[in-house]
C-alpha cells in the first residue's frame, strides 16, 4: 500500500480551491450573459408595471453592476449561503441537501449496475478474445455509447412500463400509498431498510432500476472496454506466465494476478465516468421524474433562477474535485509503486 | 545417462507458430533427454529456439504454439497430451522454471513472500502460518539476507538480482525435480551473474534435482554443465560434454563459437562473432540444415537432406554432413 499523508490531503484540496473560485465566477457571469430578466419573469402579476418590475429589480439586487452583484455573491458564500431560489422560495442550501441524496444514490446505483455488467464482460472478453462474447461487448459497447442518456430513458421507459409494464410508473422515487420511512440519509434505500420497511423499499428499489440502468447503459461501454484492453495485457504479462509456470489454480492467476494488475488503469476510467455520470444525472432526471439536484438546475435554468443553478454547480465541481482526490488514494492503496506524500 | 529412462525427453520436437507475419517454424525435430540429478546446457544465439522449447516442456506454449511432431516426455508421460489440470499438478511439484528478466517475472503489486506462499498453498495443504515458515526458510535457502524483514517488499523495493533470488525461491519452493532456468542471468550485472549461477548450481546439486540451463553464453554453460546442447534457429546440431565441445567440436557452427570462447567468461559478444545471421524462420524454403547459409563447408546436399546424426565418440553427437 501506497502511503498516504494527511499533508498530500490538505493540498490537493487546497489546491482545488481556485479551480473552484473558477467556475463560481465563470458560472456567475454566464448566467448574468443570459439574455433574460428575471425580474420581468416573475413579476406577472396585473398589477405589475414598469415600476414594480424596477422595484423587484433593485430587491433582487439586480440593478448593481455584475461585478458588485458578484461581490455580494462571494461574500454570502464566504458565510456558507448559497442564495435563494426564487422558485421554491427555499434557501438553495436547503434545497441542494435535500434533493443531493437522491441524485447521488441514482448515480452510484447505475455506476455498481454498470461495473456490475462491464468487469464480467470485460474479463470474459479478455480470455477469449474473439469469442462470441468478446463480440457481444464490442456490440454493447458501441450501442451504449452512440446512445444519448434520454433517448436510452424513454426507450426503457417505453418497452418496460408502457409496453411490458414490468417497471413502476417513472414519477417518483417511492410508492405513494405505502408508509414512509422517517429521512435518515436521504438515500431511500438505506432509509427504508434501517426501518425495516420492506415493502417500501421494494417498491424504491424497483423505481431506482430503469433510471440507474440508463446510466449504467453508457457508462458501460468505456469499462468494459478499458477492463477487456487492460485484461489482454496483464494475461499476456510476465508474472502471469509465472503464475502459471508454478502451477496455481487457473482462479488465482485470473483473479489475484490478472485481474489485480488489470484493474489500475479501470481505476481511473472509474472515476472519469463517474464525474461524467454526475453530468448526465440532469437529463435522465428529468426523463424519469426524478427529484435530485440535475432536475432541480434545469429548472431554475429555464426559469432564469440564477442562485439555484450556481449553487449547483458549485457542488457538481467540488464533488469532481472530490471524486479525483478519492480516485489517487484508491490508485495508491491499488499499486504499491504509487506513493502519496 | 543413458542407461535409465532419462527423466525428460524431448524427441523430434517441431512446433510452428501461426503468425500474420507467416508461419514462424521456429523448432525443427529437437532432441535432448535430461537425467535425473543432471544439468544440461542449452546453448545458442537469442532466436534459436530455446525459450520456445523450454515453454513446450512446461505446457506453456501459447495458442498461435503448434506441435506438428514429435514431443516431450517427462517420466514416461507425454505432456502435450495431459489435460491443464494434470499440467498443473506437474508444474512446480515435478518442473519449474526460472525466467529471465525477474522484475517482470514477479507480480509488482503483491509481496514476494506472498507470491511464495501462494506457490506453496497451490500444491501442499499447509495452513497460513505453515506456507509462510516455509517461504521464510525458502528465501533463507536463496540467501536473503533477513529473510522475515524481506516478506513484506515489493519486487520494486528489491535490487535485479535479489528479484532472481526470489524467483528462483519460487520455483524450487516445491522441491521441483527439474528446473529449466532460462537465462537466469541475463541483464544482471558480471559479479551479480556469477552468484546467481553458483545459487542454482549449488541448489540443483544440493537437492540431487535435474536441471536445463539455458543460456546464449557458452562459456558460463561450460563452467556449470554435465552436458551441452548447441541450438541454432531451431534444430540441434551437436550435444557433448563440455570438456568434448571445446577440446573436439565437430559441427562448424560449435567450432565458430569455441573459437570465440577464450576460456574464461566471455558474454553475448561471444556468439555474435560467428558470421552471418540466423535465417527468416518465416521462410517457406529454409534449407534441410539451417546453418547451411551460413556455413564454410557447405556442400549442395546441405540444402536438400537433413544432416544425419553421427557420433565421433560415445555421448558426442553432430548433426552435419561434414563433421569434423
Ligand atoms: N509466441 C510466439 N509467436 C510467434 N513467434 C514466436 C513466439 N515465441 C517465439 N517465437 C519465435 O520463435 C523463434 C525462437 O524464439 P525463442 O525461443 O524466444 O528464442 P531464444 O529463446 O533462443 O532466444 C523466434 O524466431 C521467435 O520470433
Ligand atoms: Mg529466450
Amino acid at each position: 500500500m501506497g502511503r498516504v499523508s494527511l499533508r498530500f490531503v490538505l493540498g490537493r484540496v487546497l489546491a482545488a480551491l481556485p479551480v473552484l473560485a473558477g467556475v463560481v465566477v465563470l458560472t456567475f457571469v454566464l448566467m448574468r450573459l443570459l439574455p433574460a430578466d428575471p425580474a420581468a419573469f416573475y413579476a406577472t402579476g396585473p398589477a405589475m408595471g414598469p415600476a414594480e418590475v424596477e422595484a423587484l429589480r433593485r430587491q433582487l439586487g439586480l440593478d448593481r453592476t455584475v461585478a458588485e452583484q458578484l461581490l455580494i455573491y462571494l461574500r454570502d458564500l464566504g458565510t456558507g449561503n448559497l442564495g435563494r431560489s426564487m422558485v421554491t422560495g427555499q434557501p438553495v442550501t436547503e434545497d441542494l441537501a435535500l434533493r443531493l441524496p437522491a441524485s447521488v444514490e441514482l448515480t452510484i446505483a447505475g455506476f455498481l449496475l454498470a461495473l456490475l455488467v462491464a468487469l464480467p464482460l470485460g474479463i470474459l472478453a479478455a480470455t477469449r478474445p474473439d469469442s462470441a462474447i468478446d463480440h457481444l461487448t464490442r456490440v454493447i459497447a458501441t450501442t451504449g455509447v452512440s446512445m444519448p442518456t434520454f433517448v436510452t430513458g424513454l426507450v426503457l421507459i417505453f418497452v418496460f412500463y408502457f409496453l411490458l409494464g414490468w417497471a413502476p410508473d417513472p414519477t417518483s422515487r417511492y410508492d405513494l400509498f405505502l408508509p414512509q420511512s422517517p429521512r435518515l440519509t436521504g438515500f431511500l434505500t438505506l432509509d427504508t431498510l434501517v426501518d425495516g420497511n420492506w415493502e417500501q423499499f421494494g417498491a424504491v428499489a424497483a423505481r431506482l432500476v430503469l433510471p440507474a440502468a440508463t446510466m449504467a447503459l453508457f457508462a458501460i461501454a468505456p469499462l468494459a472496454r478499458m477492463t477487456r484492453a487492460s485484461m489482454l495485457a496483464a494475461l499476456q504479462g510476465d508474472f502471469v506466465r509465472t503464475a502459471r509456470a508454478l502451477g496455481l489454480s487457473p482462479a488465482k492467476v485470473l483473479l489475484t494476478y490478472a485481474l489485480r494488475n488489470a484493474l489500475i488503469p479501470v481505476v481511473t476510467m472509474m472515476g472519469m465516468v463517474l464525474s461524467y455520470m454526475l453530468g448526465a444525472n440532469v437529463l435522465v432526471e428529468k426523463v424519469f421524474a426524478w427529484p435530485g439536484i440535475g432536475s432541480y438546475a434545469l429548472d431554475a435554468l429555464v426559469a432564469s433562477d440564477y442562485a439555484p443553478v450556481q449553487g449547483f454547480v458549485l457542488v457538481v465541481a467540488a464533488i469532481f474535485v472530490v471524486l479525483n482526490l478519492v480516485v489517487d488514494l484508491v490508485y495508491a492503496a491499488v499499486d504499491p509503486r504509487v506513493g502519496l506524500g | 545417462m543413458t542407461a535409465a529412462a532419462p527423466l525428460l525427453r524431448v524427441r523430434d520436437l517441431t512446433l510452428e507458430f501461426v503468425t500474420r507475419g507467416g508461419t514462424v517454424r521456429a523448432l525443427d525435430a529437437v532432441g535432448l533427454a535430461v537425467a535425473e540429478g543432471e544439468t544440461v546446457g542449452v546453448v545458442g544465439e537469442s532466436g534459436s529456439g530455446k525459450s520456445v522449447m523450454a515453454l513446450a516442456v512446461m505446457g506453456l506454449l501459447d495458442r498461435a504454439g503448434r506441435i506438428t511432431a514429435g514431443g516431450v516426455e517427462y517420466r514416461g508421460r507425454r505432456i502435450e497430451a495431459l489435460p491443464e489440470r494434470e499440467l498443473r499438478r506437474l508444474r512446480g511439484p515435478e518442473i519449474a522454471m526460472v525466467f529471465q528478466n525477474p522484475r517482470t517475472a514477479l507480480n509488482p503489486i503483491r509481496p514476494v513472500g506472498r507470491q511464495l506462499v501462494d506457490v506453496i498453498r497451490a500444491h501442499r495443504a499447509l495452513g497460513r502460518r505453515a506456507a509462510e515458515a516455509e517461504a521464510v526458510a525458502m528465501l533463507r535457502a536463496v540467501r536473503i539476507t533477513d529473510p522475515e524483514a524481506r516478506m513484506g517488499a515489493y519486487p520494486f523495493e528489491l535490487s535485479g538480482g535479489m528479484c532472481q533470488r526470489v524467483m528462483i525461491a519460487l520455483a524450487l519452493a516445491c522441491a521441483p525435480r527439474l528446473v529449466i532456468a532460462d537465462e537466469p542471468t541475463t541483464g544482471l550485472d558480471v559479479t551479480t551473474q556469477a552468484v546467481i549461477m553458483d545459487l542454482v548450481a549449488g541448489l540443483a546439486a544440493e537437492r540431487a534435482m535435474a536441471a536445463l540451463f539455458i543460456t546464449h553464453d557458452l562459456a558460463l554453460a561450460a563452467e556449470h554443465c554435465h552436458r551441452i546442447v548447441v541450438m541454432h534457429a531451431g534444430q540441434v546440431v551437436e550435444t557433448a560434454t563440455p570438456g568434448r565441445l571445446f577440446a573436439a567440436p565437430a559441427h562448424p557452427y560449435t567450432r565458430q563459437l569455441a573459437r570465440s570462447t577464450p576460456g574464461e567468461a566471455t558474454t553475448v559478444a561471444t556468439l555474435e562473432t560467428v558470421p552471418g545471421n540466423l535465417p527468416d524462420l518465416t521462410d517457406p524454403c529454409l534449407p534441410a540444415c539451417r546453418y547451411a547459409a551460413r556455413c564454410p563447408l557447405v556442400a549442395p546436399r546441405c540444402l536438400t537432406e537433413r544432416p544425419p546424426r553421427t557420433e565421433p565418440w560415445p555421448g558426442h553427437a553432430v548433426f552435419c554432413w561434414n563433421p569434423a
